[in-house]
């Protein structure tokens, strides 16, 4: 299995350089050093002079890709792209268009964002389970086919309409909760409480469909007919029988997303005001800070190659037919 | 009827019991711990407080005020700041030598930490004293006397052992490893304010490696500062990147350090307009001891940096700063002795503004500012009690304020909880504006041709009814701009005297938009009868170019004012590096553009058409976003600039004014107005046009407030105990209909058996 580890890190490598080149190329072409500089200093009395200057601060008046002025070590190395994009294999994300250490702003919001979105996903694939399983024991059934209807009249909402609802009704007319905010401690439960509720239950509508199908499926096995047929009751056959088995397609949908929960929540965070790192991206991209959005968008290449990885790695430890070789 | 039966015959005990267990058990308990949890957490975190209060209970019942920001701020240095978002923060904790009096209008400069105001010297070139109004004036030097005794605020930087040596100076970023948060740093110190402090800033302002906004525009008139900025840029080429400049023993030819309390400035000529730049926090003292602390080893990499953690004299001290959330001002236990004013305006007393008058400022123990950047959250804290003051957004303002006959009021919501409403023309113009350079619009050509386009500009100015446009999308906030000038500016003229004679007629003791047929008539005359061009025949299609989209309902409104007259308007619709990059090189047609107040003076509004100031003259930087370049109005500009107000001055700004009405560069133009809502505990407020620094004059009554969110933040728990009671209903016919799904399940097996 290590050896098949190795050579998957080693083929993200590639992949990553691709992923690099494209939003470096993008980013530049959509933006020029001068416009970013302009976007940073503001509209009064910004000189040509502040403007070199600002960019001579953060490496933007270097060349791209191959510096002709240094023949030596920095022909490569000297460069925006080094600079910009090739440092952050290293993590090393350098600072944003603003001045502040990008590396110690992603530490510093991961906790919320994992705050929020732990707990979500938690009890949301939880609920979503046990939700599906409760409907394929009633398949067929009336209960069955409202549950159903229910989920897509859950999947169609849109999920900005939760947010508002719960907002409404439960900070503004009930003051059960906080309508948004964060305080870090055991504080922050009070304004995590909406927020997960929301997001647990705007994800049961697409969730237990999915669930539910490939439970049903696992149901119409052989393996299921001969386990009832041994006399075994309709809630063993669900919980040890369809249950874990039904697990390999879910790990395959669910393991991929746990390394990205560190990215947090661009809707959740922006509307309750949680200081995570899917605000952080989404203010990073209304204020054309580059820097900090190329950083969020190599994070996550990154995060999802692990998660594919581990993907692999839990298939292993679920279903003894898969080997990694 | 059998029960359960095994391969073997025998019941399945053991198997059917666990299942029954987990099937019936698993998601009740789920559920009851997610009940649990959530009314644990409502309780526990909240005390006696209500449980939708966004605020630690720690705070609860003390003398704070409740604010927010909605954009996290970019620059905290006194030296690099220049946006209202982070002068509220910073102008609290900075103090230049000179503030504005917080009540009296017009704005009064008066000393903030100096003795006196500065006294000014001319010279001529020989360094001769003159008189203030020879025209052999070369030199103006201000000097300044400092108030003794004043301290910093404690700060790390000044901490020192027991042997008068710095705590916290590290030699290398290894050294400084334990401390990567500021408040690590838990050893403090201070000292005395000094006449060098004020000094070291105006170097920090010449660095250009510090970028700072003003230094352009005051290296015209700082003497020897271009000079200065050249010097620091070679002595940075020996240093490494980060490393500490001391700018202490470092000349600068336009100032001078007398003593530890005397300073003076030396300007290049006259600029009367400098003394509110000494209001203003570039000017503010800034302690080597802080630069050298911020510039040591490792810390830049932890965001530990003097544009993120100030240190100064002033009311209030940071100490919290997480932009991500909150940011905490505290009152600075070494403040000066400082009072509230004893008075004010006409009224001020009457509205209660005297009330405090003569007590130690500031007020409040703390102002604690969150991070709120959606509308409704901020407006619904609001009404809750929680934020103790708020604007008025778009989405909320019929919910605030209700507009009849006699006025703007308070809806009867607003009026029951006590909230009080209040209204100011903000110091700033929105206008828009002709790129005059543009062949179709602008003003270029023979004279001929340039007295057509102009008339075009003023049919245009006639179609286009900014009132209305007020009306409808600015909820009436605003006063249509007869010039560049707002109300509350030495210059700016109300009633007849200062209406633009081209858009208006006087009718009834107020303006009135001229008859669209003049606008027509115009039109024609300029070449374009019925709005097609009289040679061509070809229709007039004039380009807006805007940072939004071509759909809105304020574009669409646009379109049918042009529409008035037949002229088509094309929307170009770009981002906002494609705009400015448009405007910087003079290939924008129509736009629109704004200004805000640096200080109260014409000179700040009239050079917005001063052609030297031009976007493409100036390669872009230029304040002058149409390119308006009219000699008389420039010699004027130049001569008004360097005038105190007077009369004299009064009649130039006039005879500018009607210039600009004349060749309209503007199509139109208005003030914006700004209504702020105060919740009843909330006292001493009074709009302020300019400074920021009007926090150590504010106050609140704690009591009153606790008492008001207590009474407007009861739990509603009805929905709760409903949802409770549905759970409980739907789980028993799902107990019931799990229990005959098992039986049936065995009696169809069974009878297949059988």
């Amino acid at each position: 299995m290590l050896a098949y580890i190795i050579r998957r890190l080693i083929y993200a490598i590639p992949i990553l350089i691709g992923v690099n080149l494209l939003t470096f190329a993008l980013f530049f072409m959509v933006n020029t050093p001068d416009q970013m500089a302009r976007v940073q200093l503001g509209d009064k009395h910004v000189s040509q002079e502040a403007i070199d200057e600002w960019k001579d601060q953060r490496g933007y008046n270097k060349p791209l890709f191959i510096n002709t002025r240094d023949n030596s070590e920095g022909l490569l190395t000297d460069t925006i792209f080094f600079d910009k994009s090739l440092r952050l294999f290293v993590f090393e994300f350098g600072k944003s268009d603003e001045g502040r250490m990008i590396g110690s702003d992603i530490s510093e919001r991961m906790w919320p964002s994992l705050a929020l979105a732990l707990p979500t996903f938690i009890i949301g694939i939880t609920v979503n389970i046990v939700f599906a399983l409760f409907i394929v024991m009633f398949r067929a059934s009336v209960f069955d086919t409202a549950a159903m209807v229910f989920c897509v009249a859950l999947m169609s909402v849109s999920g900005v309409f939760y947010i508002f609802f719960g907002q409404y009704f439960f900070a503004k007319l009930w003051h059960l909760v906080p309508i948004s905010g964060y305080l870090s401690g055991a504080d922050a439960i009070r304004f995590l409480i909406l927020p997960v509720i929301i997001g647990v239950i705007s994800g049961i509508g697409g969730g237990t469909r999915l669930y539910r199908t490939l439970f049903l499926e696992e149901a119409s096995k052989d393996y299921v007919r001969t386990a009832r047929a041994k006399g075994v009751s309709e809630s063993a056959v669900l919980f040890r029988h369809i249950l874990p088995n039904g697990m390999i397609p879910i790990l395959t949908s669910v393991v991929v997303v746990i390394p990205s929960l560190f990215m947090g929540s661009l809707l959740m965070e922006s509307f309750f005001g949680i200081p995570g790192l899917g605000s952080y991206t989404l203010n990073a991209i209304q204020a054309q800070d580059f820097a900090i959005v190329r950083s969020m968008v190599f994070l996550g290449s990154v995060l999802y190659i692990i998660g594919l990885i581990l993907t692999d790695i839990s298939y292993t430890l679920v279903d003894p037919r898969v080997r990694l070789s | 009827m059998l029960v359960t039966h095994s391969r073997t015959g025998r019941p399945d005990v053991s198997a059917s019991a666990a299942t029954a267990r987990a099937g019936r058990k698993t998601p009740g308990r789920v559920t009851a711990l997610l009940f649990a949890s959530l009314v644990a957490a409502l309780v526990s975190g909240c005390g006696d407080q209500a449980w939708n209060n966004p605020h630690p209970s720690s705070e609860s019942g003390q003398n704070i005020i409740y604010s927010a920001f909605s954009e996290r701020p970019k620059h905290l240095d006194p030296a690099r700041s220049y946006s209202s978002d982070e002068a509220r923060f910073i102008d609290n904790i900075y103090e230049p030598p000179l503030e504005y009096h917080y009540l009296k209008r017009p704005y009064e400069l008066v000393p903030s930490t100096l003795t006196q105001m500065p006294v000014i010297e001319y010279s001529n070139r020989e360094g001769q004293p003159v008189a203030e109004d020879s025209p052999d004036v070369a030199y103006s030097t201000y000097h300044f006397e400092l108030r003794p005794g004043i301290r910093y605020q404690p700060h790390p930087a000044f901490a020192k052992d027991a042997d008068g040596q710095f705590i916290y100076r590290f030699n290398s970023a290894d050294d400084a490893a334990a401390y990567t948060r500021f408040s690590d740093f838990t050893a403090s110190g201070s000292r005395e304010l000094t006449a060098a402090d004020y000094v070291y800033q105006v170097k920090r302002l010449a660095d250009p490696a510090l970028l700072s906004p003003v230094r352009g525009l005051l290296s015209q008139y700082i003497d020897g500062m271009a000079e200065f900025s050249e010097a620091v840029t070679a002595a940075r080429e020996t240093l490494e990147p980060g490393e500490w400049l001391d700018l202490r023993p470092m000349d600068f030819r336009g100032l001078t350090v007398t003593d530890e309390h005397h300073f003076s400035i030396r300007l290049k000529g006259k600029y009367p307009q400098f003394k509110y730049w000494l209001a203003y926090h570039f000017f503010a003292p800034m302690p080597w001891e802080a630069d050298q602390f911020y510039h040591q080893p490792g810390l830049a990499e932890r965001n530990i940096v003097l544009d993120w953690y100030p240190v100064g004299t002033g009311p209030f001290m940071m100490t919290r700063n997480n932009p991500n959330e909150v940011i905490i001002l505290e009152r600075n236990p070494n403040y000066h002795p400082d009072f509230y004013p004893s008075e004010g305006d006409a009224g001020d007393k009457e509205a209660g503004l005297l009330a405090d008058a003569g007590k130690p400022l500031p007020l409040l123990d703390k102002a604690v500012y969150r991070l709120e950047k959606e509308a409704i959250p901020l407006w619904t804290k609001f009404l809750q009690g929680y934020y103790d003051r708020s604007g008025i957004s778009g989405d909320s303002f019929d919910q605030a304020v209700k507009i009849s006959g006699d006025g703007i009021h308070l809806t009867d919501e607003m009026a029951e909880k006590g909230i009080r409403l209040e209204k100011a023309v903000v110091l700033g113009t929105y206008y828009f504006g002709v790129n005059m350079l543009d062949p179709v619009i602008g003003n270029t050509g023979t004279a001929e041709e340039r007295a057509k386009k102009r008339k075009l500009r003023q049919a245009l100015a006639i179609a286009y009814d900014a009132q209305e446009n007020i009306s409808i999308f600015y909820n009436g906030r605003g006063e249509v701009a007869m010039g560049p000038i707002p109300p509350g500016i030495f210059g700016y003229q109300s009633g007849k005297e200062g209406m633009n004679p081209y858009v208006f007629n006087w009718v009834d003791g107020e303006p009135q938009r001229k008859p669209i047929e003049e606008a027509k008539r115009l039109l024609a005359e300029a070449g374009y009868p019925q709005g097609r061009d009289a040679e061509t025949g070809e229709p007039l299609v004039l380009n807006l170019d805007t940072t939004g989209g071509g759909s809105s309902a304020a574009l669409n409104w646009m379109i049918k004012q042009f529409k008035k007259l037949n002229i088509q308007l094309n929307v170009r619709g770009t981002d906002y590096n494609r705009f400015k990059e448009k405007m910087g090189t003079g290939n924008a047609q129509l736009f629109q553009w704004g200004w805000l107040a640096d200080y109260p003076d014409a000179e700040n509004f009239m050079f917005l058409l001063y052609g030297p100031n031009g976007q493409v003259a100036s390669g872009g930087s230029g304040v002058n976003s149409t390119n308006y370049n009219n000699a008389e109005y420039n010699r004027l500009f130049e001569k008004m600039q360097l005038m105190e107000d007077s009369p004299e001055r009064m009649a130039i700004i006039r005879q500018m004014l009607a210039i600009v009405q004349r060749d309209t560069p503007w199509i139109s133009a208005w003030h914006p107005l700004s209504y702020v809502l105060n919740n009843h505990w909330v006292r001493n407020t009074k709009p302020h046009g300019i400074s920021k620094a009007v926090l150590k004059y504010i106050a609140v009554d704690p009591e009153d407030r606790q008492q008001a969110q207590h009474n407007w933040n009861q739990p509603v728990l009805w929905p709760l105990i409903l949802v409770a009671v549905i759970i409980l209903l739907l789980s028993v016919p799902g107990v019931r209909a799990y229990r005959q799904r098992q039986q049936r399940r065995i009696h169809t097996m069974t009878k297949a058996q059988e």
